[in-house]
């Protein structure tokens, strides 16, 4: 026990100190801090995404832990490190790289035409003097995915070494993973998919659930990405479920959704519209939901901190803070809760396409 | 709105790494900790169905074993009465026989009394007779001359005397 508990210990130190060189400190810029404050981009900011991982400081003196960008071009792959844009965000620092110009606009690179200093946009934030490659950067949000991939793997294989050594109830933090791992199977999978069909999902259920889980809490942490406030993570979280629906719907269900039977003929095509309608609608609802809820979360918090800047007042933080906090032990709870209603709800989509229909 | 827009490099990202996730932890994790789970459910349901039939069993043998006791108990008893009854019947014919015995012995004894008496008698009579016949000499000789007088005189008086 306490061997897996110092080996836990040393990967996440580990991880820890293999960060540290790759953080790059700059210079400071005056000017930056004179800016006017702006809640709505401080809240976008902090929400969205990001190609370096910003931890503390702002403009040239930030901290940052530098992530690779990763560009699919009209001349084939690109890539640099994010650090080479020089925390700039404005479209104002070039990186020159394979004789193509880059710059990174509000987080999102785009490729400058030939010739072109400063990038220019139209009135729908299109740009006119510069092409948007496909991004396939390790972003903050890749980062913290792997993050939460790590300590998966970390907590997990833990727990499975001990049950390939024996099928005993194992102790301490193992036995807590078992109770969660028990949760998942006994209170979601088998009363929503049912006894005899639960176990060919079950992976995918605990997959979603720790995943989920453990990346909205990851996700409180100061500095930490809003990966499952991401719609692009939701909606690959949210078709990972359509496939399971589609791929074991059976016969019977099929039939329910394409061509009801006991209603009169007419109607049948008007309900396989509302059916097929209700297919695409569910994990929809499944990606908005996740998405909605923790991003809602971070944009209570940082508002509600906000308001400190927005009075300019320190005062504010006096109400402002035990606020947050609040909001903030609120969203440890909507991190399982949200975990919880995501695989629940998979699981129960997946249940209604494979149950088996007693014919009447 | 950038917030609603899915960003296809992260999505792509999130796929990847999510397969990839699905398939170790199915492999590694999943697998092993589930079988393990249900082996450990399967031999607690085991364990509780053969404690089930050992109490089960435990019920059969003590009221089997109660059983074995009530004959055993039944048997002994009746011995005990066969016992007391070949004790009895023992006893009374020992009894009898004994009875038997002691009138056959006492018989015996009166017969042997009554023929010694009568033997006793038979001399006592001859040895008075004797004896009264000398008495008798010598008082009467000067009297009676005949001696064959004297001997019926004799004669018919002890007819008349009868002993007993």
């Amino acid at each position: 026990m306490k061997a897996h508990q110092s080996l836990k210990m040393i990967v996440t130190l580990t991880i820890a100190f293999a960060m540290m060189p790759f953080l790059s400190f700059a210079k400071k810029d005056i000017a930056e801090a004179e800016k006017e404050f702006n809640p709505t981009d401080m809240i976008m900011h902090h929400i969205g995404d990001a190609h370096g991982w910003h931890f503390f400081g702002s403009g040239e003196s930030a901290v940052t832990l530098p992530l690779p960008v990763i560009l699919y071009t009209d001349n084939g792959l690109v890539t640099f490190m994010s650090s080479d844009f020089h925390h700039d965000t404005e479209g104002e620092y070039i990186v020159e790289k394979d004789g193509m110009s880059f710059v990174n606009f509000h987080e999102k690179i785009y490729q400058l035409n030939a010739g072109v200093q400063d990038i220019e946009f139209n009135e729908d934030q299109e740009p006119l003097n510069a092409s948007k490659p496909y991004d396939f950067s390790i972003t903050k949000n890749v980062a913290a995915m792997l993050l939460t991939v790590i300590v998966m793997l970390v907590f997990f294989f833990s727990l499975a070494k001990h049950h390939k050594k024996n099928t005993h109830a194992p102790r301490g933090m193992n036995n807590a993973l078992e109770t969660l791992v028990l949760f998942v199977r006994d209170d979601i999978a088998k009363p929503q998919i049912g006894e005899k069909k639960y176990r060919k999902f079950m992976p995918y259920l605990l997959t979603v659930f720790f995943f989920i889980w453990i990346t909205n809490m990851l996700g409180l942490l100061p500095g930490a990405a809003n990966v499952t406030g991401n719609i692009s993570v939701t909606v690959s979280l949210g078709l990972f479920t359509l496939v399971l629906i589609l791929v074991n719907g059976n016969s019977d269900f099929w039939k329910h959704t394409l061509w009801m039977p006991g209603i009169p003929t007419f109607v049948k095509p008007i309900l396989a519209v509302v059916e097929i309608l209700g297919l695409i609608i569910k994990p929809v609802a499944l990606m908005i939901r996740l998405f909605a809820n923790i991003t809602a979360g971070h944009i209570i918090i940082l508002s509600l901190l906000g308001l400190i800047f927005i009075l300019e007042s320190a005062g504010v933080a006096g109400v402002s803070v035990p606020f947050a906090l609040f909001i903030m032990v609120l969203e440890l709870l909507v991190a399982f809760l949200q975990a919880f209603i995501f695989t629940m709800l998979s699981a129960l989509f997946i249940g209604m396409a494979v149950q088996e229909h007693e014919h009447h | 709105m950038d917030l609603i827009k899915p960003e296809i490099g992260l999505f792509f990202w999130q796929t990847i790494v999510f397969l990839v996730l699905l398939f170790l932890m199915a492999k590694f994790a999943w697998k092993p900790i589930l079988n393990s789970i249900r082996q450990r459910e399967d031999s607690i349901n085991d364990a509780l169905a053969s404690a089930e039939s050992a109490r089960l069993e435990m019920t059969n043998l003590k009221a089997n074993n109660e059983k074995l006791l009530k004959e055993a108990r039944e048997e002994r008893d009746g011995m005990i009465k066969e016992a007391r009854q070949i004790k009895e019947k023992m006893i009374a014919d020992a009894s009898d026989d004994a009875q038997v015995k002691a009138n056959q012995m006492i018989s015996a004894a009166q017969d042997a009394i009554k023929m010694e008496k009568q033997a006793a008698l038979n001399e006592i009579k001859t040895q008075v007779a004797t004896l009264s016949i000398e008495i008798a000499e010598k008082v009467v000789s000067k009297e009676l001359t005949s001696k064959e007088d004297h001997m019926k005189l004799v004669a018919s008086m002890l007819d008349d005397v009868k002993l007993n």
